[in-house]
């Protein structure tokens, strides 16, 4: 039962062992932790863009991509909240726009997609290469 | 009244100035033309005989001094040193004097027997032509030149050097061209003027280098000095040759130039083209005569040198027979009389190159005035044959003319050497000294040579008269002669039937001069009396010829300029050679004899030096009178005799007809191939020079064209070529980029994305 209360603490924080510190760690935890899982998401999304067929995969990858760097921002903000920074809310109202943004951008995507979808025939953009030599 | 000698050129120059620019602007009329031209030359005539008189006679006499103007003379070439290279010196080496050439005139005695020539007999012929250029349109461009000419001639034996004697020389050369060619529009004229002018030239070319080297070897042109050193020379004797012949020989080829002794004589008969005054003046009295005044200014000179003597009196005597044979066939009065001009003057040459330079100019004198008697009368005959020169078209003329008949007779009488007309005195003593004389050898060849010439010149001069004067009228019916001397002569005569003209006498104007000129050669030759008529001396003191002259004749025997006789009136006057050479006046006195001497050998049959000259008197009266007769017989009594003759003797008829062909001979050699050079060169110049110029602008154009080539196929296909080549090998890997695959671009981008963020923790850590 300790070894599982403790494993959070091992994730985020390698400080003393004790129960307090692991609950710490939960409590509070590194910074650091948050902006590994947020590029950890960011390099699966770029993955998925640069090797996916299927292109409204692709758009999921770009999403992927987006709420990484949303991750990122609000990891930011909660830490300047903690420790006392300005302005410690701006991360969150950024995310806020990223969302929006990401939204819109996926509409309109995806009335590319349908118009491409229209004229070839195909969603696998390897057979879009109209640009080749 | 000596001191104003400097007038005596000035006025003619002054009235040609004014009849030449003034003369057509304004219009003179020809009454102001001929006053002013004749005014000029008489002024300057009363000027030159006071200024002889007073010279020579009057209260402040000069004679024998020379004397030089210092009124109105300047300095004309200030020539600065100038080194002695050809002459001696006392030190050995070449010496340097100051050659300052001045424009001053000198007085002596032989400047004033030609200055009185010049104008009195120029007088004479002024008035003449104011007759005989009556109505011609260029009236004051006649006047102009022959003022111009009277100008240079008396700058030529007035000057004071020989530099002056060179100016006038050109001066009088320029002349005879402009009055030869006075009717330019004629072609024969023109051409003749020309011609007289370039063979002039030839004769200058020797006289300037002569001159170069008198001023080389004596350091100044001025007469004294030149002939004062040049005394001082030794005598080259003959066979030998030195600085005194060279002299000498550019000195003879000038006179003979301007003088027409052969070879150069070929340009006076064609010089008769011009109009009769002009032939009288220029051709006869004066400018041929100016080579008479430069031997005998220089006769130091050319007694230094025995070799140039003899060839002056060859050249001399072979002229004199050599022209008198041309003058027997010819039918033109005035070639007749130019030949007889020719000839005459070989006399005087003749006379200077056996060494009686004073008789030369004698002759040169009574020449002056028989001869220009004759031009003027042949002009008148012209003038009243209304322009006929032909003689075989004229004929018994003494009925129409008996002014210019009676005259002319004078002039025949004195050409022919008979006694006690003025040609006599002269011709006799060229004949006695060319056969005495010990200055050169052949004398008695010279002699000889003279003698037949004088019969000759006795025999076509009787010629000349009997056709023209004499005989049956040959003109009734005939048209005009070819030679017309006058455009205007046809204007004033109007409507006259010109196919049957009787002659008429010339007006007053014309045959005055004709009187005054027939009684000088009647009288004139008084002043130079032989001595074989006066006991051995020359009588008459200053008056007489040889007297008054001898003072400038270098005397080779006693080496200076002093007579052998003393004069009555002044003390002796000695012109010293220079003093460093009088060592060399001790050297040989008596005279040198020269192998056989014809007079020496008579005398010593006679023991009488004057019977030997009474001998060669009579000799000469003897051939006159044979010429004489045979004129008559050939042209008065028989006239077909001539025909009959010139047939049987054909080559000879034709070789004197012809002028033994000098003029052709002269024109296949140097005319023709001067002409030639020309041609060659000129062709030399458009085809190898230009050819040149050509080529290498046409090598230009090839060189052009061929790296036109080279740059179009040679270096821009390279650069072609390895554009081609680059873009073939790079394009299909630089086209690999273009996948049209968007994930491809999007791989790129992150890439790059990737190497930033590298980068920069790199460069951060």
């Amino acid at each position: 039962m300790n070894h599982l209360l403790s494993l959070p603490g091992f994730l985020f924080q390698d400080s003393g062992g004790a129960a307090s510190t692991a609950l710490e760690s939960i409590k509070h935890p590194d910074l650091s932790k948050f902006l590994v899982i947020g590029a950890i998401l960011f390099i699966i999304g770029v993955a998925g863009v640069l090797t996916r067929r299927n292109i409204i995969v692709i758009f999921m990858s770009i999403e992927l991509i987006l709420n990484a760097a949303n991750l990122n921002f609000i990891a930011f903000s909660r830490y300047l909240q903690d420790t006392g920074g300005a302005n410690p809310l701006s991360g969150q109202v950024f995310t806020v726009f990223i969302i929006v943004v990401a939204a819109a951008e996926a509409a309109i995507g995806l009335g590319i997609v349908i118009a491409l979808y229209r004229n070839r025939e195909t969603i696998w953009v390897d057979e879009i290469d109209l640009m080749k030599w | 009244m000596f001191r104003y000698i400097w007038l005596v050129p000035l006025l003619p120059l002054a009235g040609a100035a004014i009849n030449g620019i003034l003369g057509r602007w304004f219009r003179f009329p020809e009454k102001l033309v001929a006053g002013i031209a004749v005014g000029t030359i008489a002024l300057a005539f009363l000027i030159s005989l006071t200024a002889v008189y007073s010279y020579g006679f009057g209260s402040e006499q000069q004679w024998p001094k020379p004397y030089v103007t210092t009124q109105a003379a300047f300095t004309w070439i200030p020539g600065g040193a100038v080194s002695q290279t050809l002459g001696y010196s006392e030190q050995g080496s070449p010496t340097a004097s100051l050659l300052n050439i001045e424009w001053s005139y000198q007085l002596d005695p032989l400047s004033a027997v030609f200055m009185l020539i010049v104008t009195g007999v120029g007088l004479c012929i002024f008035v003449f032509a104011t007759g005989y250029m009556h109505g011609d349109p260029g009236f004051y461009r006649f006047f102009a030149y022959m003022g111009l000419f009277m100008f240079s001639m008396l700058v030529l034996v007035m000057g004071s050097n020989f530099v002056m004697m060179f100016v006038g020389w050109e001066g009088v050369g320029l002349c005879s061209y402009l009055l030869i060619g006075y009717y330019f529009n004629k072609d024969e004229a023109a051409n003749a003027s020309r011609k007289a002018f370039i063979t002039n030239r030839v004769g200058d070319f020797g006289f300037i280098l002569a001159i170069f080297g008198i001023i080389a070897t004596f350091g100044t042109a001025q007469y004294t000095d030149v002939i004062s050193k040049a005394a001082g020379y030794p005598v080259e004797i003959l066979g030998t040759w030195g600085l005194m012949s060279w002299i000498a020989l550019g000195l003879m080829i000038g006179a003979c130039g301007k003088s027409a002794q052969f070879p150069l004589h070929v340009w006076l008969p064609d010089a008769m083209a011009g109009p009769t005054p002009v032939s009288a003046l220029i051709h006869a009295a004066t400018m041929v005569t100016a080579g008479l005044y430069m031997l005998t200014r220089t006769n130091v000179i050319f007694q230094h040198s025995q070799t140039m003597m003899l060839v002056v009196a060859l050249v001399g005597a072979f002229t004199a027979i050599f022209a008198a044979t041309i003058g027997i066939t010819q039918n033109d009065i005035k070639k007749v009389l130019a030949y007889s001009t020719v000839s005459q003057l070989g006399f005087m040459f003749l006379a200077c190159g056996a060494g009686a330079f004073i008789i030369g100019i004698f002759h040169v004198m009574t020449h002056a005035f028989f001869k220009a008697l004759m031009f003027l009368g042949a002009g008148s005959v012209i003038h009243g044959m209304h322009h006929e020169q032909d003689m075989r078209k004229m004929g018994n003329l003494r009925k129409y003319m008996p002014y210019t008949y009676w005259t002319f007779l004078a002039g025949w009488l004195a050409i022919c050497g008979i006694i006690p007309f003025s040609g006599f005195w002269s011709k006799d003593e060229i004949l006695w000294n060319a056969a005495s004389t010990t200055q050169i050898p052949l004398g008695w060849l010279v002699w000889l040579v003279g003698t037949i010439a004088a019969t000759c010149t006795a025999f076509y001069m009787t010629r000349l008269v009997a056709m023209t004067f004499w005989g049956k009228e040959r003109f009734a019916g005939h048209e005009h002669g070819k030679k017309h001397e006058g455009h205007a002569q046809k204007k004033e005569h109007g409507t006259h039937d010109h196919h049957a003209p009787t002659p008429h006498e010339s007006p007053k104007s014309m045959w005055v001069p004709l009187v005054v000129l027939a009684i000088l050669a009647t009288v004139g030759g008084f002043v130079g009396i032989s001595t074989a008529f006066t006991g051995g001396k020359h009588v008459g003191g200053r008056m007489n010829i040889v007297n008054w002259m001898e003072p400038i004749i270098w005397n080779p025997a006693t080496k200076s300029f002093h007579t052998s006789e003393p004069l009555s009136a002044t003390a002796e006057v000695k012109i010293e050679a220079t003093p460093h050479t009088s060592e060399l006046s001790a050297e040989t006195v008596e005279p040198e004899s020269h192998g056989f001497n014809l007079a020496h050998s008579i005398e010593e049959r006679l023991h009488s030096e004057t019977a030997t000259e009474w001998v060669f008197i009579v000799i000469s009266l003897v051939v006159a009178g044979i010429g004489i007769g045979l004129g008559l017989l050939f042209y008065v009594k028989s006239p077909a005799l001539a025909d009959v003759w010139a047939t049987r003797l054909r080559p000879l008829y034709l070789a004197s007809y012809n002028k033994y062909w000098i003029d052709e001979f002269y024109g296949l050699t140097i005319t023709r191939r001067t002409m030639d050079l020309a041609r060659g060169v000129f062709t030399f110049d458009s085809e190898v020079v230009d050819g040149v110029v050509n080529g290498s602008a046409w090598t230009t154009r090839l060189m052009s064209k061929i790296t036109g080539f080279t740059d179009k196929y040679f270096v821009d296909g390279l650069v072609n070529a390895i554009a081609n080549f680059v873009v073939r090998l790079m394009s299909p890997i630089v086209r690999a980029a273009q996948t049209g695959f968007t994930q491809n671009y999007a791989l790129v981008m992150v890439i790059g994305l990737l190497a930033a963020v590298a980068f920069y923790l790199i460069k951060v850590f």
